[in-house]
């Protein structure tokens, strides 16, 4: 049979990830250090696995609503009253979702008739761009670069709309830059967008990793957005809670009801242990001032500061990131590119970092290291990059 | 006593690793060297950091020590309160720790000889006929699970992808 001619063109033109490379190098590697994982390095706390546990012992083994369990939609009514300024209908604002992945599905494929171009600022999170191409819209690209603190300017968002932009996403804190916006950052792109019906889909999920004084702003939280926004979040960073699969999405209910009703049919709803487990999350966090998330955050906070001194003593620009947990230093002065800089050292260094390019063109030149890793592991990484980098600037 | 955000952080460091160098904390931390050495000077001085011991597993050691927690019922003394009875009961080398409690008892030692003959010579000798100590009850320690908040036989393997978006 002739698989390529019976399946869809566009699952079948998606490219594959520019990460599967330098993963499938480093599964062969006996003590290479990888700082290539997005992912926090903190296991889930205690209390939240364990409610977790609880509930199979107490048999919630069975469907949920398909919005996900109304004591957890409260919950996150909460939460993001108290952390973000957000204001959601936890009766029908709320999708409980399998990951802030099913999210950026679901706002994609609730918005685009076929067409519909949605515009991405790159370097960003490499789903995006072929979520948008399966839900039958074009992605457009908005470049942004260090010298800007790899935020989208105004300008740069009006330059690129036409009629049939549908849709703008904001990945901020950003993965893979780090790069934030913050409240007038968001407010001069909402001016652009105020006369038209251009909507947002702004992905959170970093809100709670913000460095150096600055807190989150949330896009909805700015006069006049909410109506045009979609927020995206969950509690694979905030809480370490990737495996899991938790998190949601909100709307105003209109957008809300549609993006349920796919949800409805294709996930029916999110795991019932995922939730109890989330729901304890936010309760004890809401209890104890989310302690937890504050020591996690101290200790990405170090780790930032070690690499961002680090790559600056090798020489290596780094423009400093303020959220999320990754650094994006610029390499284009070794005279590699991205890919071939991250191969080599691999092979020589064993250090895995992955190339700027997996997350858009825009991000050739730079390389995406990630601080979720042990302290100690990092400052080795560190001096194994700089013994790479004195090596290859001699040659 | 009064610390600023900046010697609450050095304290916070140098609790996770007491080895770490004043340079690296500076960096860690966004301070300067000198006032990551003024901060943790201070904390020395004020006796907030009293001593810098390793955290070990003694039990994957030769060493064979016998430890207990003992629960003391004192008379609490006219004037003093509960401490002079604690000097007189941990200025004794095989008391490792002593703290008031409230409830059913009053102090609780955590002890450690080198036999099971010298311990019970403490209890009995020692502890016991202090003025003022009622009673005691010795409860040998069997194994350490977790110590200062750390798990003594966890396995730090890292289950994560190595490479992932």
């Amino acid at each position: 049979m002739n698989y390529e001619s019976i399946v869809n063109r566009t699952v079948r033109d998606i490219p594959p990830s520019g990460i599967r490379k330098f993963f499938d190098i480093v599964a062969t590697m006996k003590d290479a250090i990888s700082l290539g994982v997005g992912e926090p390095d903190f296991v889930t706390p205690w209390n939240i696995c364990e409610s977790a546990i609880y509930s199979i012992e107490q048999g919630q083994t069975h469907y949920t609503s398909n919005w996900g369990n109304l004591e957890l939609r409260r919950e996150i009514a909460r939460y993001l009253f108290h952390r973000c300024g957000l204001t959601y209908d936890p009766e029908r604002e709320i999708i409980v979702t399998v990951g802030a992945s099913e999210g950026i599905d679901l706002a994609l494929r609730t918005l685009i008739e076929p067409g519909d171009e949605v515009l991405i600022p790159e370097p960003s999170y490499v789903s995006y761009s072929p979520c948008v191409k399966l839900a039958g819209g074009v992605p457009v690209g908005i470049p942004t670069d260090a010298s800007v603190a790899f935020r989208v300017l105004p300008e740069q968002l009006a330059a690129r709309i036409t009629p049939r932009t549908k849709a703008l996403i904001l990945p901020y804190p950003n993965n893979p830059t780090g790069g934030i916006m913050e409240r007038a950052d968001l407010e001069a792109i909402a001016k652009v967008l105020e006369d038209t019906d251009i909507m947002v889909i702004s992905d959170e999920i970093y809100s709670e990793l913000t460095y150096g004084g600055r807190t989150h702003a949330s896009f909805a939280s700015v006069p006049g957005m909410f109506e045009r926004t979609i927020t995206l979040n969950g509690f694979s960073k905030a809480f370490a809670m990737t495996g899991w699969r938790m998190g949601y999405a909100c709307a105003p209910a209109p957008i809300a009801k549609l993006m349920c009703k796919i949800h409805q049919y294709t996930m029916l709803c999110a795991p019932a242990q995922g939730q109890a487990a989330a729901t304890e999350a936010l309760r004890s966090g809401f209890e104890n001032n989310y302690a937890s998330i504050a020591r996690m955050r101290d200790v990405y906070d170090r780790r930032r500061r070690m690499m961002l001194k680090a790559f600056h003593d090798m020489g290596l620009p780094c423009f400093e990131p303020l959220g999320a947990f990754y650094v994006f230093p610029c390499i284009r002065s070794t005279g590699m590119n991205s890919e071939e800089f991250c191969e080599k050292l691999l092979r020589e260094q064993k250090v895995a970092a992955v190339p700027g390019t997996a997350f858009g063109a825009s991000g050739e030149g730079y390389i995406r290291c990630s601080y979720a890793t042990a302290t100690d592991k990092i400052a080795e990484a560190l001096r194994r990059i700089a013994r790479f980098v004195d090596a290859h600037r001699e040659a | 006593m009064s610390l600023t955000q900046e010697e609450m952080k050095v304290l916070q460091l140098v609790w996770e690793d007491s080895r770490i160098r004043p340079a690296d904390a500076a960096v860690m931390l966004g301070m300067t060297e000198e006032a990551v050495r003024a901060a943790i000077e201070k904390l020395e001085r004020e006796k907030v950091i009293v001593g810098y011991p390793a955290l070990i597993n003694w039990d994957k050691t030769p060493v064979e020590k016998v430890k207990a927690v003992i629960e003391v019922k004192v008379t609490p003394q006219r004037d003093m309160g509960f401490d002079a009875i604690a000097a007189r009961i941990y200025r004794f080398d095989e008391v490792k720790a002593v703290y008031l409690m409230s409830g059913a008892y009053d102090l609780m030692l955590e002890v450690q000889a080198d036999n099971l003959r010298t311990l019970a010579s403490f209890v009995s000798q020692k502890l016991s006929t202090i003025d003022n100590v009622l009673s005691t009850a010795t409860h040998f320690v069997l194994k350490k699970y977790k110590v200062d908040g750390v798990i003594l036989e966890e396995d730090h393997a890292d289950g994560r992808l190595a490479v992932s978006p």
